[in-house]
C-alpha cells in the first residue's frame, strides 16, 4: 500500500514546477501550459485524497476542475489569439503598453 | 513492493515529464512532452481505483486541451522563437518562489490530520461501479454545481468567439 503523503508529495512538487514555469517563461502559450499542469496536481491531490478517506466528493470536485480548466484553456487561447493579432507576438515582456 | 515500485516510476516520470515541459524551448516539443505527462496522471488515476476520472484525463485533456494548445502553437514563429532566451530576465526570483513554496507545503504535511473515512469503500464501489457511484453524486447532491459548471462552458464558448472573432469594419 503506498502510503498518502507520496501522492501529496508529488503533487505538491508538480505544483512548484508549474509556479516556477507560469513565472519565468517568456512564452505566454508555456505560461498557459503551467497553468495546466497545477491544475492537474490539484487533481491528483484530490482524487488521492478521495480514495484514501473513501468519499467520492474529491473526484466530484476534480471533474468540476477539469470543466473549469476547459473554459479557462478556451478563454486564454482567445486571448492569446488576439494579442498575436493586435502586436505579433506572444512573449510577455515585450507587451508594455501599461508600464507607466 | 511491487506498487511501490510502480508508484515510484510513475512519480519519477510525472516529475521529469513536468520539468521538461517547462524547460524546453520549442513548444511543440513542450506540448508533446504534456502528452506523455497527461497519460501518466492518468495511469496515477487508475492505481487510484478512479477509472472515469482517467477516462476524462485522457478524453478531454489529452483529446481535447492539447489539440487546442497545438493549433495555437502553429501560429506563431518557431524559427524565431529558437532564437531568443527562453525565460525572462527575472527568473530566479520565480525559482526562489517556487522553492520557497514547496518548502512550505511540505513542511505543512506533517500537519495533516485525516478525517475519519466516509461511506464510499472499495468494495462497495467494485459493487456499484465507479461511474454508477460518481453519477449518482453528481446529479443529486451536486446538481446545482454541475448546472453552474454548464454555465461556465456556455459563458467560455461565447467569450472565445467574441475574442478571437475579427473586429468588424464600422
Amino acid at each position: 500500500m503506498v502510503p498518502l503523503s507520496w501522492y501529496m508529495v508529488l503533487s505538491m512538487v508538480v505544483f512548484a514546477i508549474g509556479v516556477f514555469g507560469f513565472l519565468s517563461r517568456k512564452n505566454v502559450i508555456i505560461m498557459f501550459i503551467s497553468i495546466e499542469l497545477m491544475l492537474n496536481a490539484v487533481n491528483i491531490n484530490l482524487i488521492s485524497l478521495s480514495h484514501y478517506l473513501q468519499d467520492m466528493r474529491g473526484q466530484i470536485l476534480a471533474f468540476f476542475v477539469i470543466a473549469v480548466a476547459a473554459a479557462e484553456a478556451v478563454i486564454g487561447l482567445a486571448i492569446i489569439i488576439a494579442l498575436f493579432r493586435n502586436k505579433a507576438t506572444v512573449h510577455v515582456d515585450e507587451v508594455k503598453e501599461m508600464q507607466g | 513492493m511491487i506498487q511501490q515500485l510502480f508508484f515510484a516510476y510513475f512519480a519519477f516520470a510525472i516529475v521529469i515529464f513536468s520539468l521538461l515541459v517547462v524547460t524546453r524551448k520549442n513548444p511543440v516539443h513542450s506540448v508533446l512532452w504534456m502528452l506523455l505527462l497527461f497519460f501518466h496522471i492518468a495511469s496515477l488515476y487508475l492505481f487510484l481505483n478512479a477509472e472515469f476520472m482517467a477516462a476524462i484525463q485522457v478524453i478531454v485533456y489529452a483529446g481535447g486541451i492539447l489539440v487546442l494548445f497545438l493549433f495555437v502553437v502553429m501560429l506563431m514563429n518557431i524559427r524565431e522563437e529558437l532564437l531568443v532566451n527562453k525565460f525572462i530576465g527575472a527568473w530566479p526570483t520565480g525559482l526562489t518562489f517556487a522553492v520557497g513554496l514547496l518548502v512550505v507545503i511540505i513542511m505543512s504535511i506533517k500537519s495533516f490530520i485525516a478525517a475519519p473515512p466516509g461511506i464510499y469503500s472499495i468494495e462497495l464501489i467494485k459493487q456499484e461501479t465507479h461511474t454508477k457511484a460518481l453519477g449518482k453524486l453528481l446529479y443529486t447532491e451536486f446538481l446545482y454545481p454541475f448546472e453552474v459548471t454548464s454555465l461556465i462552458l456556455l459563458v467560455a464558448i461565447i467569450g472565445a468567439i467574441v475574442l478571437a472573432k475579427r473586429r468588424l469594419k464600422p
